[in-house]
C-alpha cells in the first residue's frame, strides 16, 4: 500500500511543513475550518492532536488547547468524524498525535482501524517509547497506518537504529530537551544531531517541539531537515482569537502562510 | 524472570522518548550503586542515626481490648519528619548524589513527601524544587512553610486540577527539560519503571522491621496487616516481606464521599489505563480522560495507584476496601482518644479498616496497622471538619 505520508515526502523537492492543530479546539466546526485553512495556506501535512487530560510532553499552549477541546466535548469518535469530514474534500496527509491511554482505552487494534477508516495516514503516540512500541506499531501496520516514532538528542545511536527500523512515514525528531512550545532559539547542536539521525534513518527526519519562526525553519532546512512540525505557534493563534471563528481562521491562515514561505 | 518493568500486565515505561535515557541511567544506578557497600553504609547511617530507625512496633493495650485481638501499630509516625516518606527520600537522594546529580525535584500533595525531600536535600546539600498544586498550597500552609524553612523552593502548579496529579505532570515536564542535571525524586510506588521497584525497595525496611519485631514479641508472623493506599508506598513497604506468607493483607483506599460521591478508591472503583508512565488502575472516563479524585486526606487524593498494587489486586493477594472520609475522621479521633496517638488522616483510613476486619479475627490473632504518619499536619483541618464533636 502506498502511504500518503511517504508519497508526500518523496514527491516534494523541498522540506514539508507539518502544521499541528488540536481536534475540537475551540470547537468542532471552527476546528474543521482551521484544518482546511491550514491546508489552503501551505501546510503539506496536517497533524491533528487528540487531546488527553494529562499531556506530559506538552507545554502550556498545547495544554490549554487540549483543555478547551475536551471542555467542548472532543472524544475519539469526534476526532474520527472530524477527519472523515476533512477527508471528503482533501487528499492532504493526516497524522494523529495523541497519548497512550486514549489508544489503549479504545483498544489498540480498534483505534488504528478506526483511524484508517476515518482517513488518517499516520499515528504518533507521545508517551510510547521504543520499549512499549511493539503492540502499537503492529496494530498500525495491520491497519495500513504509518507508525511515526520519536527520537531525541538523548537517544543513543544503537537505539536510533532500532527506532528507525520500527517506524514508517517519518521520524519525529524532538528538537529540544523539554516540552512543546516556541523557544527563542533552537538547541545548540540540533543541526549536527539531525545529520547523525539522517545517516542512520532511511525515513525522512522531521524536527518538532520548540519551532515557531521562519528563521528557525530556514535554519533546520539548511541543516537537512525533510520537514518541520509547528504546533504551539499555530495553536496560540487560536488562543488569541477565541470566540471569533472567522478571525481564528484568518490568524491561523496567516501564520501558516508565513511559516510555509520559509520553505519555498 | 519476566520483564522487570512489569508486575503481571501492569507497570511499564510510558514516557516521552526524551526521558528514556534518564530512566535507563537510573535503572542501571539502582542495580549497581544501591547494592554496593558504600551506598549501604551511607544508607544505614542516614536511616539509623539521622532518621531514627528502627521505628517501634507498639502493642496497643486499649485497642486490643476494644477490638478483641492483639493489635500493634508500626510507628512510622515516629520517624524523623513524621512520616514514612523519608525512607524513600533519603534513599533516592543518596542515589542521585552518587550518580552525580546536583538537583532534586519532587511532587507533593499533602506536603509530606515535599518535606521529606527538602530534609534529604538539606542533609545531602542538594538543591530542591518541589512542585505543588495551587489548591494544595492553600490547603497545606504548614508544610509549605516547613519546606521553605528547610531551604527548598515550592513551585506552584496552576495547570489542570491544581492538585497532586498536575504536580506530577509538571515535575515530569521539568525532568524532560533538565534531565542531565536533575533527579526526579518521585514520592510513591508510581510512575515509569524503575520507580515502582526503586521506591518499594527503599520502603521495604518497614516490613522487614515489622516481621522481626512481631516474631520477637509473638513468636509467630502476624495474622493480618492493614495499610492505607494512595499511591501505595507505605503499604507496599510493609506488605512485601509477607507476600509469600499466610498473613492476610488489607489495603484501605480513599472512599471519599461514599459510593455515590467523589472518591480516590482507584483499585476498588477504577479500571486499568495509563497515567504518569505506568499501566495501572485509574479513575477515568470512558474515553481515557483521567478524572479528579477526592479524599479528605490529601495524601490519598490521587486518581492512579502503584502498578504492583494493581497486580496484587487482580491476583487476590491483597484485599482492598474503600474507607469514607467520615469513617477516617471517626478513626482519627478514635485512635487519638484510645491510645493518645494522633494519626495522619491517611493512616486513619488504615485504622478505620482495621476496626472493620477485627471482628473476624480470634482473640490471640495478631493484627498490625501501619501507622504511616503522624497527624499534626491535619489537626487544623480535622478541628474545622468535626467542629462541635470535639
Amino acid at each position: 500500500m502506498i502511504s500518503r505520508i511517504g508519497d508526500a515526502f518523496s514527491h516534494q523537492k523541498r522540506p514539508l511543513l507539518v502544521a499541528c492543530l488540536v481536534a475540537g479546539d475551540p470547537d468542532r466546526e471552527v476546528s474543521l475550518s482551521l484544518m482546511r485553512e491550514a491546508e489552503r495556506c501551505g501546510a503539506d501535512i496536517i497533524e491533528v492532536v487528540m487531546p488527553y487530560s494529562d499531556p506530559v510532553a506538552d507545554g502550556p499552549v498545547m495544554q490549554k488547547a487540549m483543555q478547551r477541546a475536551l471542555r467542548a466535548g472532543m472524544t475519539p469518535d469526534g476526532l474520527f468524524s472530524l477527519l472523515r469530514d476533512f477527508r471528503t474534500s482533501s487528499g492532504t496527509p493526516l497524522l494523529i498525535l495523541t497519548y497512550a491511554n486514549i489508544v489503549v482505552q479504545r483498544g489498540i487494534g480498534a483505534f488504528y482501524r478506526d483511524a484508517r477508516a476515518a482517513g488518517a495516514d499516520g499515528v504518533a503516540v507521545a508517551d510510547v517509547p521504543l520499549e512499549e512500541a511493539d503492540p502499537f506499531c503492529r496494530a498500525a501496520r495491520e491497519s495500513g497506518i504509518d507508525p511515526v516514532l520519536f527520537v531525541s538528542q538523548t537517544t543513543s545511536p544503537g537505539r536510533l537504529r532500532e527506532i528507525a527500523d520500527r517506524a514508517s512515514g517519518f521520524l519525529y525528531l524532538v528538537a529540544v530537551l523539554g516540552v512543546t512550545g516556541v523557544r527563542g532559539s533552537l538547541n545548540a547542536g540540533i543541526g549536527e544531531y539531525l545529520g547523525k539521525v539522517k545517516e542512520v534513518s532511511p525515513l525522512p527526519v522531521v524536527p518538532g517541539f520548540g519551532i515557531g519562526t521562519p528563521d528557525q525553519i530556514r535554519e533546520l532546512a539548511r541543516a537537512g531537515a525533510d520537514g518541520v512540525i509547528v504546533g504551539s505557534a499555530i495553536v496560540s493563534e487560536v488562543e488569541r482569537t477565541l470566540g471569533d471563528g472567522s478571525r481564528a481562521r484568518e490568524a491561523v491562515g496567516a501564520k501558516v502562510r508565513e511559516l510555509a514561505s520559509a520553505l519555498r | 524472570m519476566g520483564d522487570p518493568s512489569r508486575f503481571g500486565v501492569y507497570g511499564g515505561r510510558f514516557v516521552p522518548e526524551t526521558l528514556m535515557a534518564a530512566l535507563k541511567e537510573l535503572d542501571h544506578a539502582f542495580r549497581t550503586i544501591v547494592p554496593g557497600e558504600k551506598f549501604q553504609a551511607e544508607m544505614q547511617y542516614y536511616l539509623h542515626e539521622y532518621a531514627g530507625r528502627k521505628t517501634p512496633l507498639t502493642f496497643c493495650r486499649n485497642l486490643s481490648r476494644d477490638l478483641g485481638c492483639r493489635v500493634y501499630l508500626k510507628r512510622e509516625d515516629l520517624l524523623h519528619s513524621g512520616a514514612h516518606k523519608l525512607n524513600n527520600a533519603l534513599g533516592q537522594a543518596l542515589l542521585a548524589k552518587m550518580m552525580g546529580k546536583e538537583r532534586l525535584i519532587a511532587e507533593t500533595g499533602a506536603g509530606q513527601h515535599g518535606v521529606a525531600t527538602a530534609i534529604a536535600g538539606a542533609a545531602l546539600a542538594m538543591q530542591v524544587d518541589v512542585y505543588m498544586g495551587e489548591e494544595d498550597i492553600r490547603r497545606q500552609a504548614l508544610n509549605v512553610a516547613r519546606m521553605k524553612m528547610l531551604g527548598a523552593r515550592v513551585v506552584p502548579v496552576s495547570s489542570g486540577s491544581c492538585t497532586l496529579k498536575d504536580a506530577i505532570n509538571e515535575a515530569l515536564r521539568d525532568w524532560v527539560t533538565n534531565v542531565e542535571t536533575t533527579h526526579y525524586l518521585i514520592g510513591s510506588v508510581v510512575g515509569p519503571h524503575p520507580f515502582p521497584t526503586l521506591v518499594r525497595d527503599f520502603q521495604t525496611v518497614i516490613g522487614n522491621e515489622t516481621r522481626a519485631q512481631v516474631m520477637e514479641k509473638e513468636k509467630k508472623l502476624p495474622d493480618a496487616i492493614v495499610a492505607c493506599v494512595g499511591g501505595g508506598s507505605n503499604a507496599i513497604g510493609i506488605f512485601t516481606p509477607f507476600l509469600g506468607e499466610e498473613t492476610r493483607l488489607f489495603g484501605a483506599e480513599a472512599g471519599g464521599e461514599g459510593p455515590a460521591g467523589k472518591h480516590g478508591a482507584t483499585l476498588c472503583r477504577g479500571r486499568p489505563g495509563i497515567l504518569h508512565g505506568t499501566y495501572t488502575y485509574l479513575i477515568q472516563d470512558a474515553f481515557g480522560q483521567v478524572l479528579e479524585s477526592h479524599s479528605v486526606s490529601a495524601g490519598l487524593d490521587y486518581p492512579g495507584v502503584g502498578p504492583e498494587h494493581s497486580f496484587l489486586r487482580d491476583a487476590g493477594r491483597v484485599s482492598y476496601h474503600p474507607v469514607t472520609d467520615q469513617e477516617a475522621l471517626d478513626a482519627f479521633l478514635y485512635l487519638s482518644r484510645a491510645e493518645g496517638i494522633i494519626p495522619a488522616l491517611e493512616s486513619a483510613h488504615a485504622v478505620a479498616l482495621a476496626r472493620h476486619i477485627a471482628p473476624g479475627l480470634a482473640g490471640d490473632d495478631v493484627l498490625v496497622i501501619n501507622l504511616s504518619g503522624r497527624g499534626d499536619k491535619d489537626v487544623a483541618q480535622v478541628a474545622e471538619l468535626v467542629g462541635d464533636a470535639l
